[in-house]
């Protein structure tokens, strides 16, 4: 219950609207999403072409982990579509596996396994073709400067060290669609900064990112959604306030 | 994807085996409850010899259920399950390597302790080969059902106890055929028809299960 007004949209208002050249790679329509009683976001609209990022901004519970989830097709959209070159995402979750790397905010190390081994499982898990998934791994290790944590189990890691670990397993498997919950969590200065590098190269690369984030992340051109836009209650209301139907938005 | 299968395989195996004390755990429950049975029943080798085939698969499967919990708990627990759904590998697949892996650990030390805890049981002779048989066959199949049951359960509160009551009454056809070859054998009767209705029953849980333990996972993800 927070009387403090949320900051009014900008410039992020009139970006469901704008029009794209082509055909996007990557689309949401109208998509809704529904956590318990609660309907955190609906008729949020995106696309995304190669090269693309969009910064997902609003306070805690404004629904960012939700649409990340939504994006990574974990969580199946209560209302609306999502698209990959035009074709519902639903249809083929292996491809769409393929070309999609999220990182929540569980880390998903296991203690017992050393830091090559937690990262190399993924590696052949997500990029079967890798010739030398060994060399991935101890490159994208280098990148964080953790290459002489390799053989330490996963359970003698700080915070900030377990997310390192989480980004590496990006960079040894790079995906086209990057979907970052809060990356920059515990990591250190030079740590963003090598995490920017990074997003800047897949961007290059014509990768797509999605992230969310409460710190400055520098996203050159990066498109902001406050998810606040999309909630059906905009001030923060309280939970009595939710009345689903009255919103009449149509599913599928 | 068997390349997938195989990784996912090893990597369980990986942790278990560094996690040693959970497999450890099971087989010393299988053993302790086995050696609990005469001194309930007594000593008398009559009565024992009559219901060592009973004994030890209701506690065989009472082992391997005790186990199930860390087939998927973990993965929950710490995202992992996250990014499993999220692989271009087809979730079923990589059900089957953690059924395999979990039977590897539990199922299969259960299967070479059975023949010994026999002989404490003062099981007939005659009857070590189908046992060993009828649980090679069924000890597959009681992973696989657990699998399902484990998936289910994910997220709900106390999903121990409601572990145990989804899965136990799905073992009992399991429990029913195992008991009954191993009887049969002893007794010197054919034995064969059992043993086939396991296999069929392996089979059939073999097509069925990792899909159905692969949709309950995507539900506990949603």
């Amino acid at each position: 219950m927070s009387t403090q007004p949320i900051e009014p949209p900008v410039e992020a208002a009139a970006l469901p609207s704008a029009p794209s050249p082509a055909a996007p790679l990557f689309a949401g329509q109208g998509l809704g999403c529904i956590r318990g009683d609660r309907v955190v976001f609906r008729g949020l609209n995106f696309a995304c072409q190669p090269g693309d990022a969009l910064l997902l901004l609003g306070r805690n519970g404004s629904g960012k982990s939700s649409f990340l989830r939504v994006m990574a097709a974990l969580v199946a959209p209560a209302a609306g579509q999502l698209l990959w070159q035009g074709q519902p995402v639903q249809d083929d979750r292996e491809a769409h596996g393929l070309r999609t790397r999220y990182l929540g905010h569980a880390d998903a190390i296991k203690p017992v396994l050393t830091v090559a081994e937690n990262v190399s499982f993924w590696v052949r898990l997500w990029a079967p073709e890798t010739s030398d998934v060994e060399a991935a791994v101890h490159q994208a290790l280098e990148l964080f400067d953790m290459g002489r944590l390799a053989d330490v189990p996963g359970r003698f890691l700080s915070a900030g060290q377990k997310r390192r670990v989480n980004l590496a397993r990006l960079f040894a498997a790079p995906g086209q669609v990057w979907l970052l919950d809060e990356p920059t969590t515990a990591l250190d200065k030079a740590s963003i900064a090598v995490l920017e590098d990074q997003i800047a190269a897949h961007r290059a690369r014509g990768g797509i990112v999605a992230l969310s984030t409460h710190t400055d992340v520098v996203l050159p051109a990066a498109r902001a959604f406050h998810m606040e836009d999309f909630s059906p209650h905009r001030e923060g209301l309280t939970e009595n306030d939710d009345d689903d139907s009255a919103f009449g938005w149509t599913e599928g | 994807m068997g390349r997938s299968l195989w990784t996912v395989i090893r990597r369980d195996l990986r942790l278990a085996l560094r996690q040693g004390s959970d497999s450890l755990m099971v087989v010393t429950f299988f053993v302790l409850c086995v050696v609990l049975f005469p001194f309930g029943v007594g000593p008398e080798s009559g009565v024992l010899e009559r219901i060592s085939a009973g004994i030890l698969w209701v506690t065989a499967l009472l082992a391997c259920m005790l186990s199930l919990d860390r087939l998927f708990q973990q993965e929950y627990e710490d995202g992992s399950l996250d990014l499993l759904t999220l692989s271009p590998v087809p979730l079923p697949v990589l059900v089957l390597g953690k059924v395999v892996a979990h039977w590897l650990t539990t199922g299969l030390p259960i299967l070479l302790a059975a023949p010994v805890l026999a002989v404490l049981l003062h099981m007939n002779g005659d009857g070590f080969a189908v046992l060993v048989a009828a649980m090679a066959l069924g000890t597959p199949t009681l992973s696989l059902i657990g699998a399902v049951g484990a998936a289910l359960v994910l997220g709900a509160r106390r999903g121990g106890v409601l572990l145990s009551l989804l899965v136990l009454p799905l073992y009992i056809p399991v429990l029913v055929f195992g008991v009954s070859a191993v009887d049969a054998a002893v007794m010197d009767f054919g034995f064969r028809a059992q043993l086939l209705i396991l296999g069929a029953m392996l089979l059939g849980a073999l097509a069925l299960c990792p899909w159905a333990a692969a949709a309950a996972l995507r539900q506990a993800v949603d």
